[in-house]
């Protein structure tokens, strides 16, 4: 029997993992999907937001801020990038600037520090390609950027290497109160843990409904984005926002820490949580309402496009409860969700400590985790010896973004391990440049099958049935 | 230090580094990112090459062994598995592999010759799901020739280029089912005969003025919608079509692979994407040419070799000391003619000017202008965007011309 059973590996249930494998506990993760960060963590913002946007007294508030405050740490210490580049909220009117006002003064009663706000003339210096109708911004200079899926692997690596377990393809069925804890299932397996964590996201209601919990309702809400090459990363340096309305934050344009341009997302309500699909409508607004923000975006620069689902919660706030004894839901974590993440860590272990679970240090804890880009930022000396040793560090794979066999190897056999193409585009970036794997797809797929020692046709693209081949051709069948 | 380094050893830089062996230079090196020589035509088992070369058919493998043959006849140094990371003006090459780790080369002259790749799904931002089965057109040729696997069986093809259409036809061979080709032009990017040979000699339906306006399936592609466009490339609502299928390969359109001609601030032409070049495909950086479809893309590998040729012989003129930097006419286009290669000639040789066409044009006449007057007039019945021509002209006609000027009357 588990201490813990963690459902979901996202962001968040990734950093409740790592936080608690500090702790002499024995804790499983239970994943859905082939690999972790499959959901809204793969295809969000990127935003460490500074803490201003939400409610004052709000769960949203106290855990952004304290969040974004953490965040630099622990990226620091699990090899991840992290870079406080700044936002901006830009406004254009008079009625932008009575919300900015707003904006200002809830970002300093939730504890954000050094906001200020900026007449045009500021702005245009700090970023001289923002549109010339800007009028005044809100400026936070802790706001930063990080990306979300490094992020969480990272977190679940180290919470592996630290003696977490994880098990992909469980997807959860049944949850069933026993003596002691829940009995956890799936079609095909089933585990017992004294404590359960839903993190599930999207899914979060689906999970509480299994224990009789039906107090919230989680909404998806899609999110496009669409992301441009490297050449257009210095576009803007800041994260650049626009006056929040109800429905949202409105278009974003931001660096991302690899350097890409990102322009999204959209906001609409949707039912179907299975549904990522992008939409014309949605292609055009972005466009337009980035194009009203800063001048000469190259759109024809545009590397992909892709959606997300929030996890709209129906309260407004983040829905973290126990509603039974060793059940807790960490529901509805939509934005600031990625930035509030390290700090929902936290808060979940409290939580535990107040339940009476037993917290003794685990000694042999070890917060770091080697960097996934150490080889790409090496000297050519540091490069060069390391290909001394290990040779396929040597040869290129990923022309492109020139990624080598060795870090691609390094990707498959290091927690959590890349089972898949996208594992490996999102651990290496190998596939994600300018040819989206046009090239070097086939022989990762190679690379794949020899290492897992699964047939050639067996790889996939993200688990299940995203298979790339049908077969052998007829010469070879 | 090397004389000659050559990046890309595909048919541009083995025909380049031939040319400028038997021209004198002796100290030469071509690296090679793959593990072959012949690049991308090591997956064209299909034949047609060389017909204009050696005036017979042969398959790409064919086709490029003729050149590495003499490659290795001539004991021209090699290095496979090297990937070129970085190129300087002052021709300081910095490369990786295996072997050497990442390492640096001087050069006197180098060389450019790492072709094109295929324009990707991203940039097409189509409306849908982000199934897998969705294939660039060479990546399916790579997966079926090289690999021995196939990507799908039931296929729709976008963009009729001559990797689709030819990829149109080997999946029917290999027992797959190619329902359509969708092309958002009302005429086909690829060659007549291809068009012939892979398409109607199949039955497969070629659609012009059509696209995929959305991608359905979670895992597995399980569908397009397919729509008719109208004049100005939109699609039309009421002809929207669903087609049941597993994979959609993308001919969309190749691009010259410029990010190490862009580090050494080669200047590069936004319609070809590749570098602006002189008669000799010279760059704009003295002592470094480029060829082949990293200077522009090529229907034919036999005029790839052709223009390697040039570029090799003129390498070998500069490593010398021979090579007048004189090239000081620029070649103007009236937007039917889209670009020319070279951009800018010298007055001193006799040169042929290769250009492509912006849409297709029939009974109409290309004339060349030198400063304003005519001095060459050709007749064509048919010009399509997707056949490369060419004109040449004799040195004696460009005494004193300061400007020449390409253009169509139609």
């Amino acid at each position: 029997m588990y201490d813990v059973a963690i459902i979901g590996a996202g962001v968040v249930g990734g950093m409740i993992a790592r936080t608690l494998s500090a702790y002499k506990l024995n804790i499983c993760v239970l994943e859905k999907e082939n690999d972790v960060a499959m959901g809204a963590t793969k295809a969000n913002s990127a935003i460490v937001h500074a803490g201003f946007d939400a409610k004052e007294g709000s769960l949203k508030a106290l855990l952004n801020v304290q969040g974004s405050k953490m965040m630099q740490n622990v990226c620091a210490e699990l090899g991840v990038k992290y870079k406080q580049n700044g936002s901006l909220v830009i406004g254009f009117n008079e009625d932008d600037k009575k919300a900015i006002n707003e904006l200002f003064e809830r970002g300093n009663t939730n504890g954000v520090e050094g906001l200020e706000i900026l007449e045009k003339a500021r702005i245009k210096e700090l970023e001289p390609n923002i549109s010339d109708n800007v009028l005044c911004a809100l400026y936070a200079p802790t706001g930063a950027i990080v990306c979300p899926y490094e992020l969480t692997i990272a977190a679940i690596g180290n919470a592996m290497d630290n003696g977490v377990e994880l098990k992909c393809n469980f997807d959860v069925t049944k949850i069933n109160k026993i003596d002691n804890g829940y009995e956890i299932a799936s079609e095909n397996e089933k585990i017992s843990a004294k404590t359960v964590i839903n993190c599930t996201g999207i899914f979060s209601d689906e999970i509480a409904k299994l224990v009789q919990d039906n107090s919230f309702k989680v909404n998806p809400r899609r999110g496009e984005y669409i992301l441009l090459d490297k050449e257009c990363g210095n576009l803007v340096s800041h994260t650049i926002f626009r006056t929040p309305t109800k429905m949202g934050k409105g278009i974003l344009i931001s660096p991302t820490v690899d350097g890409n341009l990102l322009l999204g997302p959209t906001s609409v309500d949707i039912e179907d949580k299975e549904d990522k699909s992008t939409t014309g409508q949605g292609f055009a607004s972005i466009i337009k309402e980035a194009n009203e923000n800063v001048n000469g975006i190259a759109l024809n620069k545009t590397i992909t496009s892709f959606c997300g689902l929030r996890a709209t919660g129906d309260t407004g706030d983040f829905i973290i409860n126990s509603p039974k004894k060793g059940f807790i839901n960490v529901a509805g974590i939509e934005s600031p969700g990625l930035s509030a993440s390290p700090a929902i860590a936290q808060y979940i272990l409290d939580m535990l400590s107040r339940q009476g679970t037993e917290l003794i240090k685990n000694e042999s804890f070890n917060p770091k985790r080697a960097p996934m880009h150490a080889f790409r930022e090496a000297s050519i000396e540091e490069k060069n010896e390391i290909i001394k040793r290990e040779p396929s560090y040597g040869k290129i794979v990923c022309r492109c973004e020139h990624v080598t066999e060795g870090e691609i190897l390094a990707a498959i056999r290091t927690n959590p391990k890349a089972r898949d193409l996208d594992g490996v585009k999102r651990r290496t970036r190998a596939q994600m440049g300018r040819c989206q794997g046009g090239f070097c797809g086939p022989y990762i797929v190679e690379l794949l099958a020899r290492e897992q020692n699964i047939p050639f046709e067996s790889v996939t693209k993200f688990g299940k049935s995203s298979y790339i081949n049908t077969g052998k051709t007829k010469g070879d069948a | 230090m090397k004389d000659l380094v050559i990046i890309g050893g595909g048919p541009a830089g083995m025909s380049a580094a031939v040319a400028a062996y038997k021209s004198g230079v002796k100290n030469i090196l071509i690296i090679e990112r793959d593990e072959h020589l012949g690049g991308i035509l090591m997956q064209c088992i299909h034949n047609g090459f060389g017909l204009h070369k050696f005036g017979e058919e042969l398959t790409g493998p064919e086709y490029a062994w003729k050149y590495e043959k003499q490659v290795k006849e001539l004991g021209i140094s090699v290095k496979l598995n090297t990937m070129v990371l970085d190129i300087t003006e002052d021709k300081i090459i910095t490369a990786t592999n295996s072997v050497d780790g990442v390492f640096q080369i001087k050069a006197k002259a180098i060389i450019l010759a790492m072709g094109c790749r295929e324009r990707s799904k991203g940039a097409l931002n189509i409306a849908g799901s982000r199934p897998a089965g969705i294939f660039s057109a060479g990546t399916a040729q790579k997966f079926v020739n090289m690999k021995g696997y196939m990507p799908g069986k039931n296929v729709v093809i976008l963009g009729s280029g001559d990797i689709g259409l030819i990829m149109a036809r080997r999946m029917t061979q290999e027992g797959a089912k190619v329902h359509a080709v969708c092309e958002l032009m009302p005429y086909s990017g690829g060659l007549a005969r291809n068009i012939q040979q892979c398409l109607k000699d199949f039955d497969i339906p070629l659609k012009l003025s059509h696209t995929v306006v959305e991608i359905h399936g979670r895992e597995r592609l399980s569908g397009v919608t397919i729509a008719k466009v109208d004049e100005n490339r939109k699609p039309i609502e009421e002809t929207k079509e669903y087609i049941e299928c597993d994979t959609l390969l993308l001919s969309v359109g190749l691009i010259p692979e410029n990010e190490l001609s862009k580090s050494a601030n080669i200047e590069l032409s936004p319609v070809t994407g590749g570098a602006v070049v002189d008669q000799d495909r010279q760059t704009s950086v003295n002592g470094i040419f480029a060829c082949g479809n990293v200077l522009h893309v090529h229907d034919l590998v036999d005029f790839v070799s052709e223009e390697a040729e040039t570029a090799g012989v003129a390498s070998a003129e500069y490593i010398n000391g021979n090579l007048e930097q004189n090239a000081c006419i620029d070649i103007k286009t009236d937007g039917k003619i889209r670009y020319t290669v070279p951009q800018k000639i010298t007055a001193k040789k006799d040169v042929t000017v290769y250009f492509r066409v912006s849409d297709v044009y029939k009974n109409t006449t290309i004339n060349v202008l030198a400063d304003g007057g005519k001095i060459i007039s050709k007749k064509k019945i048919k010009l399509a965007p997707g056949e490369m021509e060419s004109i040449s002209i004799k040195k004696e006609l460009l005494e004193n011309v300061k400007a020449l000027e390409l253009g169509l009357e139609v």
